[in-house]
């Protein structure tokens, strides 16, 4: 075991991987020599060498699509998009692409391939550098979407992803690469040293793909979360003493459908929390399965709390960002309701 | 100073729109259109540097002359067994395509594309290639597949959706694949595969193999980012891959000047990015298969990637889905000066001395029959319009490697 940040397990994953298999290969946008702009990939050239580990064009079609056609070859591309405001060059070879064929060549071909891209806000990036484009993966049969919320999960998350067969859509919260973030945005920020899954082993691992996590048990409400809206839901939960069962989702497709209806069932109450912008977000689709598959238990009206249907305002953001307080006021509401 | 007022002197702005030079009702002559001396241009060694060969980007490469003789430095690297081959493989390409052109007009499915009069770009390219190597075509290379030992009768199976077919019914007709045969899976989306095509010849690199890739595209699609992207990530990296561009001068209904305005030609689009560029007369196998093999050997010798223009033209519709009489004249066909590559061949070969008319004859109708036959045994298997089909069950399959829970929810939903 060791203490790591999200950076370092991210690194540390892709370092067992190419270790394990030569066919794992890494590049992007200034993924090589330097290591990433936020060094997810530091010391990986210098170990595998340029051949495994390398700068790509400014070219997200370019990168996507040369990563297909080198799964289709046979390795395991990891490839790094500098932001995932920054995929939509690339989401045709996303959507129309990598997640069908194997479907359309009837398994002759296939596009073991992972796409790894830091998401969500919470750093002053502004429009370009905030989004949450989670939904728009979600949409597309064929591929699928993991968001981890902490070093340990993110390391065995990402190795699993690689040795997948599928293509994985890979969104980090960059607000959470140093440290989990409740919201409390004025507070001093805790490092993940400071947290139990900082705790990473050094070795290979996995996590399973499609299945959740209870992150925090309860009785009185279930919380639906991933990534940084994990800890503003805990602090949420502190803060407002509502006994809620918070789950982190993980992987937001294949869903963990089972895990949100055996704690609904429990709960009967649901709050559902997202950073990406609301109007057919993620926790619409969360939503309609709570609806589909819990409804004789609810007690309330199921709450979606997330960003607003606007771009992602800079001078703004704590105002747009789902903090604790909107969490804790849905939580009250939705213990009132019944 | 207020925007609004023009300066006394200038003048109007006023947009350029290109327009093809003929419409129906015109009558097409193409006697200015400069066609290139067969045997003028030169051969340069397959290390050269692209600002070395700018001449090739511009002209065209031909082999064939007026009088059916190979002339010049791009001639004699095919014996006369293996072009009677490439006679045979065209002859294929045409009378599967007239059949299946008849089996959609019949109803027996929904959709297909005919390569009339391109059939030397596909067929010549695939000798070129070595087992292992990798092509990513576009809809309109049958022509790889059928000068390979792949089925017909399980492209006619994809083409009818029946319960023979490899792809369960999955795909829009002709969108065939074999790895087998080094067909990657057609997309329907246009330009896609070029980039891919780049991508897996990085990883033959990457991987120390021998392998190398070819990537298609068409003249309108050009313009699509993709093949910005596939021509950096080529020259980048220096990636064992050809990268084809078939310019058949029609998109649907959109000329080609609309992808590159008048200027230039689609080859020289390769030489900003110092990748060599050859146009060459698509319509003439022998120049076809000279300037692919000069680009494979190329590749494989890890010089890098070639850009070749094909220069042909579409003499069908786009697909069964078009009328071409509405944007274009009949007679350009005809008109079109690089004539029919089967005809060029078949003349080639009666002037060497070493085919007839009568053995033309002979060969058209047995590879005419043979395609009927397979069409009968295609139809035992089904047909679009009257089955059978793969299992509906099966279109939940192969989405994922293992079939996720809404999936198997999904399935039981449906009763299948």
């Amino acid at each position: 075991m060791a203490r790591m940040t999200m950076i370092q397990s991210i690194r540390s994953a892709m370092e067992n991987a190419m270790e394990r298999d030569d066919n794992v290969v890494v590049f992007g946008e200034d993924v090589g020599f330097f290591g990433g702009v936020f060094r997810c990939t530091q010391g990986l050239q210098e170990k595998f060498g340029p051949q495994r580990c390398f700068d790509s064009p400014i070219n997200e079609s370019g990168i996507v699509g040369a990563a297909v056609g080198m799964a289709a070859y046979g390795l395991r591309p990891c490839v790094e998009i500098q932001f995932a405001d920054y995929v939509y060059p690339g989401y045709d070879q996303i959507a129309s692409e990598a997640s069908r064929i194997r479907y359309r060549s009837g398994n002759d071909f296939t596009v073991p391939m992972v796409v790894r891209m830091p998401t969500g806000g919470g750093i002053f990036g502004g429009q370009t550098h905030s989004q949450s484009p989670e939904a728009l993966f979600a949409h597309i049969s064929g591929i699928k979407t993991v968001i981890p919320s902490n070093p340990y999960d993110a390391k065995g998350l990402l190795i699993a992803s690689i040795e997948d067969d599928d293509p994985v859509m890979f969104l980090e919260p960059k607000r959470l690469y140093n440290g989990p973030f409740d919201g409390h945005h004025n507070r001093p920020v805790t490092p993940w040293s400071k947290h139990e899954l900082g705790d990473v082993p050094e070795g290979h691992f996995t996590v399973p793909l499609g299945k959740a996590v209870v992150r925090r048990e309860g009785a009185e409400v279930t919380i639906l979360a991933y990534g940084t809206m994990v800890y503003v839901a805990e602090a949420a939960a502190k803060e407002t003493g509502v006994d809620a069962e918070i789950i982190d989702l993980r992987t937001i497709l294949p869903l963990d459908m089972e895990t949100i209806e055996a704690s609904v069932a429990k709960t009967g109450r649901c709050v559902i929390v997202h950073e990406a912008t609301k109007t057919c977000g993620f926790g619409a689709e969360l939503m309609a399965v709570v609806m589909e598959g819990c409804f004789y238990h609810l007690q309330a009206p199921v709450i979606r709390v997330t960003g607003y249907d606007t771009p992602y305002p800079h001078a703004h953001e704590w105002e747009y960002f789902p903090g604790p307080k909107r969490v804790g006021d849905a939580l009250r509401k939705v213990m009132e309701a019944a | 100073m207020s925007p609004d007022k023009p300066k006394s002197g200038d003048k109007a702005l006023s947009l350029y729109v290109p327009e093809p030079e003929f419409r129906p009702g015109d009558t097409p002559d193409f006697s200015d259109v400069p066609i290139p001396k067969a045997g003028a241009a030169s051969r340069p060694e397959i290390d050269v540097e692209a600002g070395d060969i700018r001449d090739l980007a511009y002209t065209i490469i031909r082999v064939l002359n007026r009088n059916g003789e190979a002339v010049g430095p791009w001639a004699g690297l095919l014996s006369d067994d293996q072009l009677k081959v490439g006679l045979e493989d065209m002859l294929r390409v045409r009378a599967f395509d007239a059949r299946m052109l008849m089996a959609q007009r019949q109803g027996k499915t929904s959709f297909y594309m005919q390569a009339l009069g391109e059939e030397a770009i596909a067929c010549a390219f695939q000798k070129a290639l070595r087992p292992g190597d990798m092509n990513f075509p576009t809809y309109r290379q049958q022509g790889l597949l059928l000068s390979t030992d792949y089925p017909v009768v399980d492209m006619m199976n994809q083409i009818y959706s029946n319960a023979a077919d490899p792809l369960m019914g999955r795909q829009l007709p002709i969108m065939y694949t074999s790895k087998e045969n080094g067909f990657f899976t057609v997309s329907g989306n246009l330009a896609t595969q070029f980039i891919q095509g780049v991508g897996w010849a990085m990883a033959s690199a990457i991987k120390g193999d021998t392998k190398i890739a070819a990537s298609w595209i068409g003249d309108g699609s050009t313009a699509e980012s993709d093949f910005h992207s596939a021509l950096v990530f080529a020259s980048t990296y220096r990636a064992p891959v050809v990268l084809n561009i078939v310019n058949n001068q029609w998109a649907i209904s959109t000329f080609q000047g609309i992808a590159r305005g008048k200027a230039a030609t689609f080859a020289s689009r390769g030489l900003g990015f110092g990748i060599p560029a050859l146009r060459v007369d698509g319509n003439d196998y022998l120049a076809v298969y000279a300037v692919s093999k000069w680009a494979v050997d190329r590749a494989r010798a890890g010089h890098g990637p070639t850009l070749i223009e094909h220069v042909t033209y579409r003499v069908g519709g786009h697909s069964t889905s078009d009328d071409p009489s509405a944007y274009r004249p009949k007679e350009e066909s005809s008109a079109w000066p690089l004539g029919d590559p089967i005809e060029r061949l078949k003349n080639h070969l009666i002037a060497k001395g070493v085919w007839s008319q009568a053995q033309h004859v002979q060969a058209r109708e047995r590879i005419e029959i043979e395609i009927a036959e397979a069409q009968k045994l295609a139809e035992k298997n089904g047909t679009l319009h009257d089955g059978p089909h793969s299992t509906p069950a099966s279109m939940f399959d192969d989405v994922y490697k293992e079939m996720p829970l809404h999936l198997r929810r999904q399935r039981q939903e449906a009763g299948v």
